[in-house]
């Protein structure tokens, strides 16, 4: 994942050779001390190998068989499940459901974390406190979020909608038109937008104040110092949220459940569907554990390529501050 | 992931509240004072705009049926009595008590196994250090979804689906980011202090236990507080795992997904959502609580290694 995460590996080669000249490097571990560090990291080895790589052996023998429920068994079943990927329309459906929210929500959530983070870098008083606030709803379980939303939404009697009209705007029907479904649960996102807003506010504290002054020397307007200074030296953790937002929106799930999936009636609007919704339906309601495999394995193809993609696009414009 | 690997060292010396310097400050501040108003207000604006579901969700608690629609945000008929009729209504305290025992256990059971994970990466020469840390690294990429299908299979084998086990059994074994961040944290301890140790007779364990771990308490902190605001708030997996039971067996989350559901008129219900709306409210006040003394963890977690909780 990151290039520099592991600093201590040459510094330990350097001591190990200063310290015992002459060995080859193949026989400078301590027996003693190697046994006792695969006992230290057994935990992780066996939880691996039965919650990870066990799993992810399963979950592919399961994509390509059908699970019989009754007698909990699993036949083969050839590439049939990874047809029905493309034959069954609610997967392409909710797949769509799903790009149109991420697209809708990262943006917007980006800007808006980085307003927020903007604002309190900048207030003078009184910071700590608008922070504790901001942050607060990120603390909320999404649950009781989406149970407060649900009535704050209402298209008629709602507190949103009466704000709107506040300024002479009728308000649309939030959780009922499906054209306002996934601004709805963008909404609630931009209202748990906390955890992005604090990751800006540690990259703006650590732009060299300096570089203002020199602009304003230079004569730079606000405008100018934003778009040439503060942009750039925060472009890595915008890189970052980036990317942890986009697969947490490819994801997207407990919102999408509580307000529209949570009794069984599927009486819910089409465009509520998300992936992750008709994955959970189709493995914990249906039982069709080998067609979710297969359903899981796209979504993780497809997130892996964003993110790769993201990553590419994403080394052109990050400035690193070592000159990486 | 630039941000991922700077470090959590300074986690105890540098408390988030702690003021930058005046200097520094001033210099950030608007230079008017109109710009500095506006700013402020600005920001009291958004803090409304953050706080207001928090103020309808008390006043919607304490508001009688058919009134919770309202937007009053102070109830027309003050309804105290929702607080102790809602536990006979709801089996609230059940799912409370679920999960906190779920919660304390998942984050306890992380903390600890991914500290003893972390230190054997962090001090230990071994062949195939390297490779397997970055196998622990990759870990994290993958989607839940992956394995959320076959672990539920392997828990349904041993019997246990139904049972508190699989919401947190899988902790016993380390979680990759917090191994990561524990590894970051023990990696900025001197290694001569160790060495010392070890000198003066203590064995491995005793060099984890009684040095590495008192050292690394704020970031210990971190770790079981990002985990136990994860489990308070897995829907998820309580729905896997629990959502076959009675009502009794559920946690909080799905509690109030369940009461949601019960009292909706659309099946049958009478509308009753205050109940929900106090349950939703003694389900967040925990987590405000938890906030309130842990902020500094939070903030500082969150800012040096990018966990979104």
């Amino acid at each position: 994942m990151s290039p520099q995460v592991d600093p201590s590996t040459e510094a330990i080669v350097t001591r190990d050779a200063s310290r015992r000249p002459g060995r080859k490097p193949r026989q400078r571990y301590d027996r003693r001390e190697a046994i006792a560090g695969y006992l230290f990291i057994s935990p992780w080895i066996i939880g691996f190998c039965i919650f990870t790589a066990g799993a992810m052996i399963y979950s592919v023998v399961l994509a390509f068989s059908k699970y019989n429920l009754a007698r909990n068994s699993l036949s083969p079943a050839g590439f049939a499940n990874f047809e029905q990927l493309w034959e069954d329309p609610r997967v392409a459906m909710s797949l769509g459901n799903t790009l149109v929210y991420a697209l809708m929500a990262v943006p917007a959530e980006i800007a808006f974390a980085l307003l927020l983070a903007l604002i309190l870098n900048r207030v003078a008083r009184g910071a700590g406190m608008f922070r504790t606030l901001y942050y607060l709803p990120k603390m909320t379980p999404v649950v009781a979020t989406a149970s407060v939303f649900l009535i704050l939404l209402n298209g008629n009697s709602g507190a949103v909608n009466e704000f709107l009209g506040f300024f002479g705007i009728q308000g649309p029907q939030w959780l009922i038109d499906p054209a306002w479904i996934k601004p709805s649960i963008v909404l609630m996102a931009l209202w748990t937008t906390g955890g992005s807003m604090v990751i800006f506010l540690a990259a703006l504290k650590n732009v060299p104040q300096e570089l203002y002054e020199v602009a304003s020397i230079d004569g730079a307007g606000p405008v100018r110092k934003f778009v040439n200074i503060t942009l750039p030296m925060i472009s890595g953790a915008m890189f970052f949220n980036t990317i942890v937002l986009t697969i947490a929106a490819f994801q997207v799930f407990d919102q999408a459940y509580v307000l529209f999936w949570r009794d069984q009636s599927g009486a819910a609007p089409e465009s509520s569907l998300f992936y992750a919704i008709y994955l959970f339906q189709q493995a914990f309601r249906q039982f069709n554990f080998g067609f979710a495999a297969a359903m899981a394995w796209l979504l993780f193809v497809i997130i892996m390529c964003v993110t790769f993609i993201q990553m590419k696009v994403g080394n052109k414009f990050v400035y690193y501050e070592g000159g990486r | 992931m630039t941000l991922a690997p700077t470090a959590v060292e300074s986690v105890d010396t540098e408390t988030a509240e702690a003021p930058a310097p005046p200097k520094r400050r001033k210099k950030l501040m608007p230079k008017t004072v109109i710009g500095r108003t506006l700013l402020a207000i600005v920001a009291t604006g958004f803090a409304l705009l953050f706080a207001y579901p928090f103020l309808w969700l008390v006043s919607a608690s304490f508001k009688p049926r058919g009134e919770v629609f309202d937007n009053q945000l102070i109830p027309k008929t003050f309804s105290p009595q929702n607080y102790s009729e809602v536990w006979d209504q709801l089996p609230l305290m059940h799912w409370l008590f679920n999960s906190i025992g779920i919660a304390l256990l998942a984050a306890t059971a992380v903390a600890v196994a991914s500290s003893i994970v972390a230190f054997g990466f962090a001090y230990f020469r071994f062949p195939g250090r390297g490779l397997l840390f970055g196998v622990v690294l990759a870990t994290m990429m993958l989607p839940a979804a992956v394995t959320m299908i076959p672990v539920y299979l392997i828990w349904k084998e041993t019997g246990l689906v139904g049972t508190w086990v699989p919401l947190w059994g899988a902790n016993l074994f380390g979680s990759a980011f917090y191994i990561f961040l524990q590894r970051q944290f023990f990696m900025g301890l001197p290694r001569e202090l160790f060495e010392a140790a070890r000198l003066d007779g203590a064995s491995y364990w005793g060099m984890f236990w009684r040095i590495a771990m008192p050292l690394s308490v704020p970031s210990f902190i971190i770790v079981f507080l990002f985990e136990f605001q994860a489990s308070w708030n897995n829907l998820q997996g309580s729905l896997i795992y629990l959502n076959s039971g009675s009502p009794e067996e559920f946690t909080a989350p799905l509690g109030i997904a369940y009461a949601m559901t019960k009292y909706s008129p659309t099946n049958g219900g009478e509308g009753d959502y205050q109940y929900v709306m106090v349950a939703a409210l003694l389900v967040t006040v925990p987590m405000l609580i938890l906030f309130a003394f842990g902020q500094r963890y939070f903030i500082q977690g969150i800012a040096t290694t990018g966990n979104k909780g």
